[in-house]
């Protein structure tokens, strides 16, 4: 019953990709994409995957639609007839399809216990996480400790492409040079009675719940990727309701850069941190006298990095959006 | 009494499920904007009450009764803002209640 | 007994929101006006908790509650961005139409 749930938002998934993929008006493609994107956690929850459906609820309901809208409000909202030729283009998605499909051959039927992916590493990482860690949830241990290369490499991406999109955004023409905005940019929903009355009182929940998926990462579904995002929420709501200028006022750009480095480098120091106590770089036994504590405390201190960057980045790039608008 | 508290959480549960149904068909038949807007309330308020109670009475005295609650008592808060607010964006492009419809063009 | 009745419960209840949630597809995609889509996008949002709530408890997880909390909380921002964007939109029309007079 379960499999047919999941093939039921599968297909809807299927079908709201074709209809992305055929709108002409942008803004019809940005709601899309939300339904697109609430199918996707669904169906990650449906397999059992609590930790990635949590990752995909916090940045696609909350985020990533006002991203996809501060992006069409500086541009056209129809998107342009294309130039390329369809012809080709169809071959060559159709061989890459093809090539996908056959390689699906290979693989091992959906649950089968003897898949190499829950016979290689898994056993030893389901077996040692309560030796090492002493901590419930396992895809935390993976993340922060067992694989924290991986992670760190993760952070970093996202650093990157903070700066990367801040580069792109600042500067040119349209950008923001000083000049004082026009008296509509600053109101923000002031004016909406009800939705800033509402939203005002939701704000010190959101930013509570983003506190306790940071913190209970090692207990439940959670940690610093989902809870960045989900205090960045709290903070572009704010940004809505009262008006982008008094958000900056709460977190000053230096304070978002800040963030942004900042978390990067929390989370690379406390790797440094294992090699001048003596272990390995990213080995967080050595970080108290007993090593379980520091395992757990490695992960707490690279969890807080991981949820400063990704706020940072969320936060600077939705105020750079709003600096073109200008 | 747990046979009574089953009794109740099946009535609560159908009727939400019933509700959901009705505001999907709703939405999906309603003749203009704000007309679906009722309907897809309904699915909102009352199919959100009854289903989220009726799990509540299966969950019995616990953390996730109480997690139940919270969630039942935010929805309750964001649906009908989150709907007020897209009332009001319609109202703000010029969309009138019962006006004919424009198409916005896309296929 | 009890429990097999509960758990045929919890399964119609989820065919219903599935259902629910296929007819808000449709209405996303028929559109007509984009305000449709928007009402389909948000209805959707509240259809995925009230689905996720159910499953949770099919499944016997109830720690799957955060995310199901996750989507109550904050699945209203686009809502609002929406609301900003069509603000903007409309301000921005009035200020180039008295520049031109």
């Amino acid at each position: 019953m379960t499999v047919l749930f999941g093939i039921f938002l599968l297909t809807l998934l299927l079908i709201t990709a074709v209809a992305i993929v055929r709108a002409r008006n942008l803004f019809v493609a940005v709601m899309l994409m939300g339904i697109a994107s609430l199918l996707i956690a669904a169906s990650f929850l449906l397999l059992d995957a609590a930790d990635v459906a949590l990752t995909e609820a916090a940045v696609g309901a909350g985020v990533s639609t006002v991203l996809f809208l501060s992006a069409l409000s500086i541009t056209s909202e129809r998107e342009r007839a294309s130039s390329s030729r369809p012809l080709i283009s169809l071959a060559v998605v159709t061989a890459a399809a093809l090539i996908v499909i056959y390689s699906t051959f290979d693989k091992p039927r959906f649950g089968d216990p003897e898949a190499p992916v829950h016979s290689h590493v898994s056993p030893w990482y389901i077996e040692k996480t309560e030796e090492y860690m002493e901590i419930p949830n396992m895809v935390t241990a993976v993340l922060g400790s067992f694989r924290g290369y991986d992670t760190l490499g993760e952070v970093f991406v996202v650093l990157v492409a903070g700066i990367g999109v801040l580069f792109l955004l600042s500067g040119g023409p349209g950008f923001d040079s000083g000049k004082s905005p026009p008296p509509w940019a600053k109101a923000g929903l002031r004016h909406y009675l009800i939705p800033r009355v509402a939203g005002r009182l939701l704000i010190p929940f959101i930013l509570l719940l983003g506190l306790y998926i940071q913190f209970h990462g090692e207990y439940g579904p959670g940690g610093g990727f989902q809870a960045g995002a989900i205090i960045a929420a709290a903070v572009i709501l704010y940004a809505l309701l009262e008006g982008e200028q008094n958000a900056l006022k709460v977190l000053p750009r230096p304070v978002l850069i800040g963030l942004m480095a900042g978390g990067a480098i929390l989370y690379g120091a406390v790797g440094v941190l294992g090699i001048l106590m003596g272990g390995n770089f990213l080995d967080y036994s050595v970080l108290a006298a007993d090593s379980v504590k520091g395992q757990q405390r490695g992960i707490l201190l690279i969890e807080a990095g991981v949820g400063m960057t990704v706020t940072g980045v969320l936060l600077s790039i939705f105020h750079s959006f709003a600096a073109r608008r200008r | 009494m747990a046979m009574l508290l089953d009794i109740a959480s099946w009535i609560l549960l159908t009727l939400g499920g019933f509700a959901v149904l009705v505001g999907g068909i709703g939405t999906l038949r309603m003749p203009d904007l704000y007309t679906r807007m009722h309907a897809a309330s309904v699915t909102d308020s009352v199919g959100a009450i009854l289903v989220i109670s009726g799990i509540m009475l299966q969950a019995g005295l616990s953390l996730a009764t109480i997690k139940l609650g919270l969630i039942l008592l935010f929805l309750l808060l964001t649906s009908p803002t989150a709907s007020n607010a897209l009332a009001a964006a319609a109202l703000v492009a010029g969309t009138r209640p019962g006006a004919r419809q424009r198409d916005d063009g896309s296929a | 007994m009890a429990e097999q009745r509960a758990e045929f419960m919890y399964y119609a209840v989820t065919l219903a929101t599935l259902v629910t949630m296929g007819l808000a597809v449709v209405r996303a995609i028929l559109g007509p006006t984009l305000y449709d889509r928007v009402l389909a996008m948000n209805m959707f949002g509240t259809k995925t908790v009230l689905l996720l709530a159910v499953v949770a408890f099919l499944f016997g997880r109830p720690d799957f509650l955060d995310l199901v909390l996750t989507y109550a909380l904050i699945n209203f921002i686009g809502v609002f961005a929406v609301l900003e964007f069509f603000r903007i939109r409309a301000a921005r029309r009035q200020d180039s139409g008295e520049a031109g007079r």
